[in-house]
C-alpha cells in the first residue's frame, strides 16, 4: 500500500508548499508549524512504510531491480514521425514518464532526506520563532522537501532534472532569505548562475544519453548500459555522455571549479545551511552519479576524472578549512571536503561506500550545522570563533552533541565517519596510493580543523567580546535541542550498518546496494577484487587514519588549548604566506572576478563575461547604433526636402496657386456688392428708366 | 378749364405717377426701414390707383377688355392690396428679428451677407 502510494511521499510537502503560498500570510505561526512539519512527518512515515515494503516487493520480482510506479507519460512524441536511430542501431522516440522508482540506492536517500528533513523542520520552529517571514521560510523548506524527493524518486533522467532545478530554485530562495541584505542577495545570485553551469552540462549529457540508447529511464538505460558490447565510438559518446553529467555534479555537490557558491551560501539562515548546503541537496550530485554508475563504469576515463576532482576537491577545501574564523564557513568547506570524499569514492570505483558516506554525512554534518546554529543563537548572532570560546558549559546539550559529530567526522573508531571515510580511503588505497595519500591529508586536515573548533568555540577560554552577549548565553529550547540529541545518536550508529567484514561485520550497507552496483561481467573483476585484498594492509590503513584522527586532535589541543585573547594561529606564525593565500582561500573568487565574471579589470582589458558586455555595449553603441542614426539621418534629410517640396511646390504652387488667382479675379467682382440695398435699388430704378427711355425714344 | 374740371382718367394718372415717384424716392432715400417700407405702400398704392381708374376707364366701352361688368382691374386691386398686408407682415417679422439682433433699423447696417 505505501509502495503503490509512492507519488505520495513528494505530494505531502508540495500540499504544504501551496497552502503556504496561498494562505500563509493570514495564518498563526503555530498553524504553519504544524502543517509544515506535519506534511515532513507525513512523507517520512510513508518513506518508512515503502521501504519497508519494499524487500517484500523484490523477494517477490528478483528479475527487476526496483519498483516503478508509472502514473502517466509526461512527455512523448509518440506519433511515430519523430523517431530517430540511436547509437546502439536500434529506432526510438522521445518519452519520459511521471514515473518514480524505488531501488535500494533511492530508499537511503528517501530515508535519511526525510529523517533529516523532518529533524531539521522541527529545529527550525525554535531556531525561527523570532523571525520575521516565518511562513515563507516553512513553504520554501515544504518546496524544497518536495523538490528534492521528485529527485530522488524520479525514474529518469528528465523529472530528476525538474526536481534538481526546484531544490536549485529552493537553494536560491532560501539564501536570499534575509534579502534585505545584499550579501545575502548576492551569495543566492552566485549559487543560482554557478548552478546553471553545472546545469547545462546535465542537459547535454541527457542529450548524449538519448542519443545512445534512446531512452531517458533509468532502468532500460542500466540494462542496456550493462547488457551491450560497444564500439569505441560509442563508448567514446558514453565517455562524454558521463563526463557532461559530472560537470552538473560538480555544480550541485560543489566540487572543482564549481565550488565556489556554497562558502557563500552560508548566508542563508542555519537550519537551510543544514538541510540544504550540508545533509541534502549537495549530495544530489553524488546521487545522479551512483544512478548512472552502469554508465560510468562504462567510462574510465570519466571514473579517472571523477576521483581526481574529488580529491583535489576534498584536500583544496580542506585546507582552507584550516584557518576559517567563520563556525558556518569552516563547516561548509569541511562539506565541500567531504563531498570530494564521496567523489573520490565514486571515481574509484566504491559507488556503495561514496553513498555510504552521503548516508553518515548527513547525520553529522546536519548536526555540525544545527550545533552551530545553536551556538550562533546562543552567542546572540556571533558566528566568529575569535569571539566564543568557554561555552561547554554554558550550552552542555549543544556541545555534547557536536562533540559526538566532531569525532564522526574526524574518524574516530566506532564512530559513523569512521567507517564510511575507512572504506573509501581502502578503495582508494587499491585504485592508486597517491589518491589514497591525498585523502588521508585530507583525513588529518579535518581532524585538525574540527577540533579547531571544537577548542575554540567549546574548551578555550572565553573570548566573548561583551559581558552583555555573555550574560545571554543560554541552551536552546527543546525543539532545537531534541533534534539535536537524535541527530547525535544516528551519527554515532549509523555506521554501523557498514560494518566491515575485516572488523567481524558483515557490511549490510554494501549487500543492500548490490543490485544498484551490481556491475556488468567485464566490470565485475576490479570491484570484486577487494574483498580479496590482504587484510594485513586494511588493518594498517585503518590504523593510520585513526592516528591521522588522533594527530589532528593532538595538533589542535596544542595550537588553541589555551586560546585567549589574540591567540596566534599557528599557520600564520610558520608561514604567513600560506595562511594569507588560505585565509583568501586561494584567491579563486578574485581570480574568477578576473578572468570570468570580469568584476575586476586586468590592467586595462576587462575579461570574462562582463567584459564581453562591455565589448558588446561598445559594439553596440558604435556599431549598431551608428548605423541606426544613419538610416535616421538619411530619412531626416530626405524628409526635409519632402517638407520643402510640399510646402512650397504642393501646397504653394498646386494648391494656393488657383486659390489666389480667384481672389485676384474676385476684386472688381467685389466692387459690385458694397452692402448698401438702397443703391443697389437705385441702380435697378436707374436701369428700368433707362430700359424706359429706350424703348419709349427709340 | 374744362379739362380741370372733368376729372379724366389723365388724372388719375398723373396723381398715381405722383405717388409712384414718391414711394421711389422715399424707398431709395430713407435710412429707416420702416419708412421704406410705408414708401413701398405708397408705389403699392399708386399701382392700385392706376388698375382702379383703367379699369374704370374700360366700363361701357367695347372691346375685349369693355363690358359693363368690366371689373378686372378693381379686382387686381383688392389682391394688390392683399399681397401689401402680406408683404408688410413679412417685411415687419424680419425687422424685428433684424432689430432683435443688431438694435438698429438702419438699412445701411444690414450688410450681413455682404462679402
Amino acid at each position: 500500500m505505501f509502495l503503490y502510494h509512492i507519488y505520495l511521499i513528494p505530494l505531502f510537502p508540495a500540499i504544504g508548499a501551496a497552502i503556504m503560498f496561498f494562505f500563509g500570510r493570514r495564518l498563526q505561526k503555530a498553524t504553519v508549524s504544524a502543517v509544515c512539519v506535519g506534511t515532513i512527518v507525513l512523507a517520512f512515515l510513508m518513506a518508512c512504510g515503502a521501504v519497508w515494503q519494499y524487500p517484500d516487493y523484490a523477494r517477490a520480482n528478483p528479475e527487476k531491480h526496483g519498483y516503478e510506479k508509472i502514473l502517466y507519460t509526461w512527455l512523448g512524441s509518440g506519433t511515430g514521425q519523430t523517431s530517430f536511430t540511436t547509437q546502439l542501431g536500434t529506432e526510438a522516440e522521445f518519452h519520459a514518464d511521471a514515473g518514480f522508482l524505488l531501488d535500494p540506492l533511492s530508499s537511503i536517500w528517501l530515508l535519511f532526506v526525510t529523517g533529516v528533513g523532518m529533524l531539521i523542520h522541527i529545529y527550525s520552529t525554535g531556531y525561527m520563532a523570532h523571525e520575521g517571514g516565518y511562513y515563507r521560510f516553512f513553504g520554501y523548506l515544504n518546496l524544497f522537501m518536495f523538490s528534492m524527493l521528485t529527485l530522488i524518486l524520479a525514474n529518469n533522467y528528465v523529472l530528476m532534472f525538474v526536481g534538481w532545478e526546484g531544490v536549485g530554485l529552493c537553494s536560491y530562495l532560501l539564501i536570499g532569505f534575509y534579502f534585505h541584505r545584499k550579501s545575502a542577495t548576492d551569495a543566492a545570485s552566485k549559487a543560482f548562475i554557478v548552478n546553471r553551469i553545472g546545469d547545462a552540462g546535465f542537459i547535454l549529457g541527457m542529450f548524449f544519453i538519448v542519443g545512445i540508447f534512446g531512452t531517458l529511464r533509468f532502468s532500460e538505460v542500466t540494462k542496456l548500459a550493462r547488457a551491450g558490447h560497444f564500439s569505441p565510438e560509442t563508448l567514446g559518446y558514453i565517455t562524454a555522455a558521463t563526463l557532461l553529467l559530472f560537470v552538473g555534479a560538480c555544480g550541485k555537490s560543489a566540487q572543482l571549479p564549481l565550488y565556489v557558491w556554497l562558502p557563500d551560501a552560508m548566508e542563508g539562515p542555519t537550519p537551510v545551511s543544514a538541510l540544504i548546503h550540508a545533509a541534502t541537496m549537495v549530495t544530489a550530485g553524488v546521487y545522479m552519479v551512483a544512478r548512472s554508475n552502469a554508465l560510468f563504469v562504462l567510462a574510465p576515463k570519466s571514473m579517472m576524472v571523477v576521483a581526481i576532482v574529488g580529491a583535489l576537491t576534498a584536500i583544496f577545501a580542506a585546507s582552507i578549512g584550516l584557518v576559517q574564523n567563520d563556525i558556518k564557513r569552516v563547516l561548509a568547506y569541511s562539506t565541500v571536503s567531504q563531498l570530494g570524499y564521496m567523489f573520490l569514492a565514486l571515481g574509484v570505483g566504491a559507488f556503495s561506500a561514496g553513498v555510504f558516506h552521503v548516508f553518515t554525512h548527513a547525520f553529522f554534518k546536519a548536526l555540525l550545522f544545527l550545533g552551530a546554529g545553536s551556538v550562533i543563537h546562543a552567542m546572540s548572532g556571533e558566528q566568529d570563533m575569535r569571539n566564543m570560546g568557554g561555552l561547554a558549559g554554558k550550552i552542555p546539550v549543544t556541545y555534547r552533541t557536536m562533540l559526538v559529530a566532531t569525532l564522526a567526522i574526524a574518524g574516530i573508531p566506532i564512530l559513523a565517519g569512521f567507517f564510511s571515510k575507512d572504506e573509501i580511503l581502502w578503495q582508494a588505497w587499491q585504485k592508486s596510493p597517491y589518491l589514497w595519500a591525498i585523502g588521508f591529508a585530507t583525513a588529518l586536515m579535518t581532524a585538525f580543523y574540527m577540533f579547531r573548533l571544537i577548542y575554540l568555540t567549546f574548551w578555550s577560554p572565553s573570548r566573548v567580546a561583551s559581558h552583555e552577549i555573555e550574560h545571554h548565553i543560554h541552551e536552546s529550547p527543546k525543539s532545537m535541542t531534541v533534534p539535536l540529541v537524535i541527530l547525535a545518536f544516528f551519527s554515532f550508529t549509523a555506521g554501523w550498518l557498514g560494518w566491515p567484514a575485516s572488523l567481524g561485520g558483515s557490511n549490510q550497507f554494501e549487500k543492500f546496494l548490490e543490485p544498484v552496483f551490481a556491475t556488468h561481467v567485464e566490470a565485475a573483476e576490479a570491484p570484486a577484487a577487494p574483498e580479496e585484498g590482504p587484510r594485513s594492509t586494511e588493518y594498517l590503513l585503518m590504523f593510520l587514519s585513526v592516528a591521522a584522527a588522533g594527530t589532528g586532535w593532538f595538533l589542535a589541543s596544542l595550537a588553541y588549548g589555551n586560546a585567549n585573547k589574540g591567540y596566534i594561529e599557528p599557520i600564520a606564525a610558520a608561514a604567513p604566506p600560506v595562511y594569507d593565500v588560505l585565509l583568501n582561500k586561494y584567491y579563486v573568487d578574485e581570480a574568477y572576478d578576473y578572468t570570468i565574471t570580469g568584476r575586476r579589470k586586468l590592467g586595462d582589458v576587462r575579461l570574462g563575461v562582463l567584459g564581453l558586455g562591455a565589448a558588446s555595449a561598445w559594439f553596440d553603441t558604435n556599431v549598431v547604433d551608428g548605423a541606426v542614426n544613419a538610416a535616421g539621418w538619411i530619412t531626416r534629410i530626405t524628409s526635409t526636402f519632402s517638407a520643402w517640396w510640399d510646402k512650397w511646390i504642393i501646397d504653394g504652387v498646386g494648391v494656393n496657386g488657383p486659390a489666389i488667382l480667384a481672389r485676384m479675379l474676385s476684386y472688381p467682382a467685389r466692387l459690385f456688392e458694397w452692402g448698401l440695398v438702397q443703391w443697389y435699388a437705385l441702380v435697378m430704378t436707374a436701369g428700368l428708366v433707362g430700359f424706359v427711355f429706350y424703348y419709349v425714344y427709340h | 378749364m374744362d379739362a380741370l374740371l372733368h376729372i379724366s382718367t389723365l388724372h388719375y394718372l398723373v396723381l398715381s405717377a405722383a405717388l409712384f415717384l414718391l414711394g421711389v424716392i422715399g424707398v431709395l432715400t430713407r435710412r429707416n426701414v420702416v419708412i421704406v417700407l410705408m414708401s413701398i405702400e405708397l408705389i403699392l398704392n399708386a399701382v392700385n390707383l392706376n388698375l382702379v381708374a383703367f379699369s374704370r376707364y374700360w366700363q361701357g366701352a367695347a372691346g375685349h377688355f369693355g363690358g359693363p361688368t368690366a371689373l378686372h382691374g378693381q379686382v387686381f386691386a383688392i389682391f394688390v392690396i392683399t399681397d401689401a398686408a402680406a408683404e408688410a407682415a413679412v417685411g415687419l417679422g424680419i425687422l424685428i428679428a433684424f432689430f432683435r439682433n443688431k438694435e438698429t433699423v438702419n438699412v445701411d447696417e444690414v450688410n450681413l451677407l455682404k462679402w
